[in-house]
């Protein structure tokens, strides 16, 4: 049996999406800054996107802009918002469990002169906001949080860090990324009063390479990549026209049924949850219930090593992600798992199960049946014995 | 500022390795061994432990035990193999980059690997060396 347990790093594209994007390819080839008819087939194209993605997060079209994916969006984001406000202040926050895009980021303006704080969260991962308003200053010009934390699942609360925002004189724009919280939870831009929110197709059966930022009107930001002007100031070049249509296409399907999915993950996530508790020295990170994202189960097996695991499981069909440090090019634990006060030895040991609406009973019942073998087949032949950690 | 090339994000491991990795021929604990040697640490995410079984300085059989990944478990099977039956100083002579190459090469990143089976067989050997020199010789014949 194949089990695919890893949409939380990318996500199989829906047939419908592919099926609407195939046009685009070979016959509505056009580039959309002209407009004799193939250019207006595009540009309508891309306005038809923009439409359907605004109505998912409650925003109007010309407040989407279109990007190579989550990252790139983050990074307009942030760097966009930073230097258009630099006058004001050069302070921004964040936190510590962010993604690597808003993380590398944040370095880097720190090397240009800003200063960042990364807020602590608690053994959850939930964001300390107390910790927030303490920090927030005359200085502030950005605040930038996940609303679902991509490795643990814990849903971050953002729309209390964006009553906090508006509470204050001055105004302090709110950057979410939304690329693991996006198709898990609702994103409503208004409720959350944010400024700033970045989206990824791939996390939601859409195709790689494209995503989109959101900028509320009115919202100083400066672009950071220069170039020829086709259809948005901020992101120069030619669209991803296929790429956009499929996004559109995705966002669709994931409003349609966006209720029943979100129960059926849901489902699936407290079933791995408690077939997973059963299994002697396993620890489950983040939250439980509805502060938890329906998608994500974390779980750390004590005395084990996860790319091991990772690679078991794989021969047994399972495809999953590890938090651990051995199968990434840095071999430092999850910065999540750090700061979530895990110890390393037992960070190493972590893996990630993350679901979509394509994930059926029976894979989760194949998943129970091979996950506590596994475990115990790697404890069998480890130095290190899991009632030690 | 200059563009520092780095390995892909997901590690490619040769065909040998993955091998190694599925089914191990020397994995598991063994009793009254002549010696036992630790290296490594769980906090950094590998740990390997080496058991020898020495008659007449040779090695007549080895096992190990190991908390890591794919390429820890193969690099210490590997090593196992490379000196079991071997005498002492044979397995003295054995160099990290004999393990990498029987595997089929090692991933730049996963050579701490080989580096940590190696150390591990080179103090477990000392330990024996150090337990000789304390007692008397065996009588010979």
């Amino acid at each position: 049996m194949r089990v695919y347990l890893d949409n939380g790093t990318t996500t199989p594209v829906a047939p419908e999406v592919v099926e609407a994007m195939l046009p685009y390819f070979t016959e509505k080839f056009g580039h959309p800054v002209f407009p004799y008819s193939l250019g207006q087939e595009a540009a309508d194209a891309v306005e038809m996107a923009q439409e359907i993605i605004a109505r998912s997060i409650n925003a109007r079209p010309e407040e989407v802009v279109f990007t190579s994916g989550a990252t790139q969006a983050n990074d307009m984001a942030i760097r966009g918002v930073a230097y258009a406000n630099r006058n004001r202040g050069r302070h921004l926050i964040t936190t510590k469990v962010e993604n690597p895009s808003v993380l590398r980021v944040c370095e880097r303006l720190e090397k240009e002169g800003f200063r960042v704080d990364y807020l602590p969260v608690d053994a959850e991962g939930f964001v300390d906001t107390a910790e927030l308003e303490k920090r927030l200053s005359d200085e502030t010009i950005l605040v930038s949080v996940a609303n679902v934390n991509d490795e643990i699942g814990t849903i971050e609360p953002v729309e209390e860090i964006g009553e906090i925002l508006r509470e204050r004189q001055r105004k302090i724009y709110l950057h979410v990324n939304a690329a693991a919280g996006y198709g898990r939870v609702e994103v409503d831009v208004k409720k959350i009063g944010a400024d700033l929110v970045s989206l990824s197709a791939h996390k939601i059966h859409g195709p790689k390479g494209v995503g989109a930022l959101y900028v509320a009107e009115g919202t100083p930001i400066e672009p950071v990549y220069f170039g020829y002007i086709s259809l948005f100031n901020l992101r120069p070049g030619t669209e991803n026209i296929p790429g956009i249509v499929g996004f559109g296409r995705a966002v669709e399907l994931m409003m349609e049924n966006f209720e029943r999915d979100v129960a059926h993950m849901t489902r699936l996530r407290d079933r791995l949850i408690s077939g997973f508790e059963e299994i002697p020295y396993t620890l489950i990170n983040g939250p439980r219930g509805k502060k938890r994202s329906p998608a994500n189960v974390s779980c750390s097996f004590k005395g084990l090593e996860g790319e091991s695991m990772m690679l078991h499981l794989d021969l047994n069909g399972i495809s999953v992600a590890t938090g651990s440090a051995c199968s990434t090019t840095k071999l430092e634990p999850s910065h999540v798992l750090t700061a979530i006060g895990l110890k390393a030895a037992v960070a190493h040991g972590t893996i990630r199960f993350t679901l979509s609406r394509y994930n059926t009973e029976e894979e989760i019942d194949y998943t129970l049946s091979v996950v506590p073998r596994v475990v115990e087949q790697l404890r069998r032949i480890s130095p290190v014995k899991p009632e030690q950690l | 500022m200059t563009v520092e090339y780095t390995e892909r994000g997901m590690l490619k491991y040769s065909e040998k390795l993955l091998e190694r990795f599925r089914n191990p021929k020397h994995i598991g604990e063994m009793e009254n061994p002549t010696v036992v040697a630790e290296e490594g640490d769980p906090q950094c995410g590998d740990m390997f432990r080496l058991y020898l079984k020495i008659e007449d300085d040779r090695i007549v059989d080895a096992k190990f035990l190991s908390f890591g990944c794919a390429a820890n478990i193969a690099t210490g099977d590997m090593t196992v193999e490379l000196v079991k039956g071997k005498t002492v100083a044979e397995a003295e002579r054995l160099q990290i980059k004999e393990i990498a190459d029987a595997l089929g090469g090692l991933p730049l990143i996963k050579m701490h690997c080989a580096v940590l089976s190696y150390k591990t067989l080179k103090k477990a050997l000392a330990e024996y060396r150090k337990s000789r020199a304390g007692s008397v010789s065996p009588p010979q014949g």
